[in-house]
């Protein structure tokens, strides 16, 4: 027990990463944050709408998506050593939409065609299909580049030795960062560019429909870029984490602000220390970086809200018309 | 009752068939016999497999019995967050002293996840947030630090990579040993006897909580003692589905009970019987290979058999209600057939031989084509016999029966419409014209006693009184030729 957790170093956990190791952990720092703030941004919509565990449910249900964009590839390529280049971005992507769209029209189809209520259909849309992909990789490994560990947690750690991306000789950056951080701009984009059609048709579908935005094309739309999103940050993180990523952020700073724009601008801030804290973290417990982050993001929210009930303790109305009633006579 | 469990029994057959098939197309990519391992599997000599097997059974039944009530409860996904939150407690356990102790194992799960349910409470009740990202927030947060735990037994602690802790994730029903057997016989005598002590306590306060409440009983008492046997019930089922997947085998068997019966006890014991059929499949196929996770297999039989429930369940599946909605419009087609006929005889005042195909169509507005598929239908629903090379259809008694009813049914209810309901005489017929097809025997009675056996319609047409029906049937069987309708 007692050589479990190793001894804090300043040094070697805290500096290190910043300086001579910069190449290395720059590249996970990058990758961290990118993915926690497309999928912080993206799930502020989640909670708004109330579908965090659609959310849930896409995330896992890529996988087969994924195992078969790996056998789709297997299949036109003769040669394994450009597998992870733009045209398996391609499979990839394609992959996780249509996953994702079954995902969707399964869930639907069982709650609108039974009287199955949506909670249920929700576990047994997404377990059905992620066991579908377990057992796809399981029984094709010889094609399907994905190990158990890496669908539980991702492999960020290894993302500085992925091939690299090119231009000419020159080496820019890790292909999964490239890609993550092109999702990532493009999230940011599309949130500015549709944020009124985003916020409206989230708080109030009426007025939406009054204001000529069509609902049903917004749901499918986010539905659509969240399964983006998740496939480009399941390497990082794996299909379960996910829902962390998706989630904290927005928890957290959706209980110091009610309004979006901040929303989304703790949203980053969140992203961002919770990947700094979390990639130390993992450097010190010598565990899993990924699980790291999602527990730096967990403790960041706890202490948020530690801090709200605080404060609420400090300034209780009732507290103080209790203090000023004491003060009078009772009343009768 | 008893059809359907025949029903039932066919369907489960129906359902396994397929990964029958299945199963032979993995054992291909094996190096070990096939065979070979399905007789050592059926044979059940090996003890790993007898355990493995028992540890399925038990398994089925612990979670299809809990499984009914939060799917009843719509609690689903709160057995998800819990059955993801239980990690840290087995990583817990697995520390407490350097070995795969069951019990230890047990009681850190345990805790682990009535602290997480307990999180889930806390945070809808302390913030604005909604229950589906209090559940998320739990599950990923967690199961983040169980991930944290695990990866650090298995760098740091020494054997800690042959530990079998990785085994939990996805599951291994071929590392249940005697000790886990035990403790799964344990907690699922004593989940089976609490529940059979508080059946009537859980039944009301799943269906009706104000109710039990008004009625004196702890509601918030019984939801945490569900959560307790909940949480018990996912640590059964981790070693052979693993954490990922246990929800599964909670959400998916009750489900499919679900759609096959109403009452609960019924929705229990079928749920126990998918959980263990679902989960030996899955533990014979894993075993079939070396190396295949056993969770996975489990919640693809279980989802089978949802999907099977799906569209055949006799009472809410897909397909069998489009075939009932198939076949309740031909009957409407051909009661609208055989009222057509009755309206043309009655236009003739009953005179002459049959109805010729041409008026049919003229009356219903068809060409002869449709006419033709239209008495064809009736010849073979045997309420009418074809003459004249099929152009004149001649109503059998049961089809003179049947077409007086109908007609009375519809102008019955017309002159309820214009006597009760005040509707105009004009308005009626739409109306009437739907409800002509429902009206039971009981109805018409009533609607003939409160009408004073009224012999005409709003429209002045006659009614068809019970003799007129009873006319039909009363003339001997041998008469098929002669058209009814004669005066």
């Amino acid at each position: 027990m007692s050589d479990l957790i190793p001894l804090f170093n300043f040094q070697d956990y805290v500096v290190m990463p910043w300086t001579e190791e910069l190449a290395h952990f720059g590249w996970i720092i990058l990758m961290g944050f990118f993915v926690a703030a497309a999928c912080g941004l993206v799930g502020n919509y989640l909670i708004l709408r109330r579908m965090a565990l659609v959310g849930d449910a896409i995330s896992h249900s890529i996988l087969p998506g994924l195992a078969g964009a790996f056998l789709v590839a297997a299949a036109f390529q003769s040669n394994q050593s450009d597998e992870r280049g733009l045209g398996f971005s391609i499979a990839m992507f394609i992959g996780a939409l249509l996953a994702a769209l079954l995902t969707t029209v399964i869930i639907e189809v069982i709650h609108k065609k039974t009287r199955v209520k949506q909670d249920a259909a929700i576990g047994i849309a997404f377990s059905s299909l992620f066991a579908l992909g377990v057992v796809m990789i399981n029984l094709f490994s010889a094609d399907i580049h994905l190990d158990a560990d890496c669908v539980l947690y991702g492999e960020i750690t290894y993302i500085p030795l992925e091939n690299h991306f090119m231009i000419g000789d020159k080496e820019i950056a890790p292909i999964p960062v490239v890609r993550m951080g092109i999702v990532a701009a493009i999230t940011l984009c599309l949130i500015i560019a549709f944020y009124k059609e985003l916020l409206v048709s989230s708080f109030d579908s009426g007025l939406a429909a009054s204001l000529g935005i069509n609902a049903t094309a917004v749901h499918y739309g986010l539905m659509a870029w969240l399964s983006i999103v998740v496939v480009s940050a399941f390497e990082a993180v794996g299909a379960i984490l996910v829902i962390a990523m998706l989630i904290l952020p927005g928890a957290t700073a959706s209980l110091l602000t009610t309004r979006l724009s901040f929303i989304m601008i703790l949203t980053v801030i969140h992203a961002a220390l919770s990947t700094v804290l979390g990639v130390h973290l993992g450097l010190w417990l010598d565990c899993s970086t990924a699980g790291a982050m999602v527990v730096a993001g967990a403790f960041l929210f706890t202490l948020t809200w530690a801090a709200k009930q605080v404060q609420a303790l400090l300034h209780r109305p009732d507290l103080r018309e209790k203090d000023q009633t004491i003060g009078e006579s009772p009343a009768v | 009752m008893n059809v359907r469990r025949w029903i039932t029994f066919s369907l489960l057959c129906l359902v396994l068939l397929p990964l029958t098939a299945h199963a032979s197309s993995i054992g291909d990519l094996s190096d070990t016999s096939l065979g070979e391992q399905v007789k050592r599997f059926l044979s059940l000599k090996d003890p790993s497999v007898r355990y493995a097997l028992l540890g399925s059974i038990l398994l089925g039944i612990n979670c299809g019995m809990l499984g009914s009530f939060i799917v009843v409860r719509k609690l689903s996904l709160m057995g998800d967050a819990l059955s993801h939150a239980v990690l840290p407690g087995v990583a817990m356990g697995f520390l407490w002293n350097m070995e795969k102790d069951p019990v230890a194992i047990l009681i850190g799960a345990v805790i682990a996840g009535l602290l997480g349910s307990f999180v889930v409470n806390l945070i809808t009740h302390t913030t604005r947030l909604k229950e589906d990202t209090a559940l998320g927030m739990v599950l990923a947060g967690f199961f983040a630090v169980g991930i944290c735990l695990v990866s650090m037994i298995q760098r740091r602690v020494q054997n800690g990579n042959q530990s079998g802790i990785d085994k939990y994730l996805f599951g291994q029903a071929a590392a249940i040993n005697t000790d886990d057997v035990f403790l799964m016989a344990i907690v699922t005598i004593s989940a089976l006897v609490v529940m059979g002590v508080f059946y009537k306590e859980f039944l009301v306060s799943s269906f009706d909580p104000g109710f039990a409440g008004v009625s004196g009983l702890p509601v918030k008492f019984f939801h945490y003692l569900l959560m307790l046997l909940l949480a018990f019930s996912v640590v059964i089922a981790l070693q052979a589905v693993g954490v990922v997947l246990v929800s599964a085998m909670l959400i998916t068997p009750a489900a499919t009970a679900y759609l096959l019966t109403d009452r609960l006890h019924r929705m229990i014991s079928m749920a126990m019987i998918f959980g263990v059929v679902s989960g030996a499949i899955g533990c014979f196929i894993s075993f079939l290979k070396p190396g295949l996770p056993t969770g996975p297999f489990m919640v693809l039989a279980a989802s089978l058999c949802f999907f099977g429930a799906f569209l055949f369940g006799p009472r809410h599946g897909v397909v069998m209600r489009w075939w009932r909605q198939l076949s309740r419009s031909h009957k409407v087609q051909r009661e609208n057939t055989l009222k057509a006929v009755y309206q043309v005889l009655e236009e003739r005042e009953f005179k002459g031989e049959g109805v010729s195909l041409r008026e049919l169509a003229q009356r219903r507005r068809e060409t002869i084509e449709e006419a033709r598929q239209q008495s064809l239908a009736l010849v073979r629903n045997r309420l009418a016999s074809l003459h004249e090379d099929g152009n004149l259809i001649l109503l059998n008694p049961d089809g003179w029966q049947r077409a007086c009813a109908i007609v009375r049914n519809h102008r019955l209810w017309e002159l309820y419409l214009t006597n009760a309901a005040d509707y105009p005489a004009d308005h009626v017929h739409e109306d009437a014209e739907k409800i002509e097809h429902v009206l039971g025997e009981e109805v018409v009675r009533q609607l003939e006693r409160r009408l004073d056996y009224a012999k005409t319609d709003p429209h002045g047409k006659p009614i068809p009184s019970l003799d007129d029906l009873q006319r039909g049937s009363g003339i001997s069987q041998h008469d098929d030729l002669v058209g009814y309708g004669q005066n």
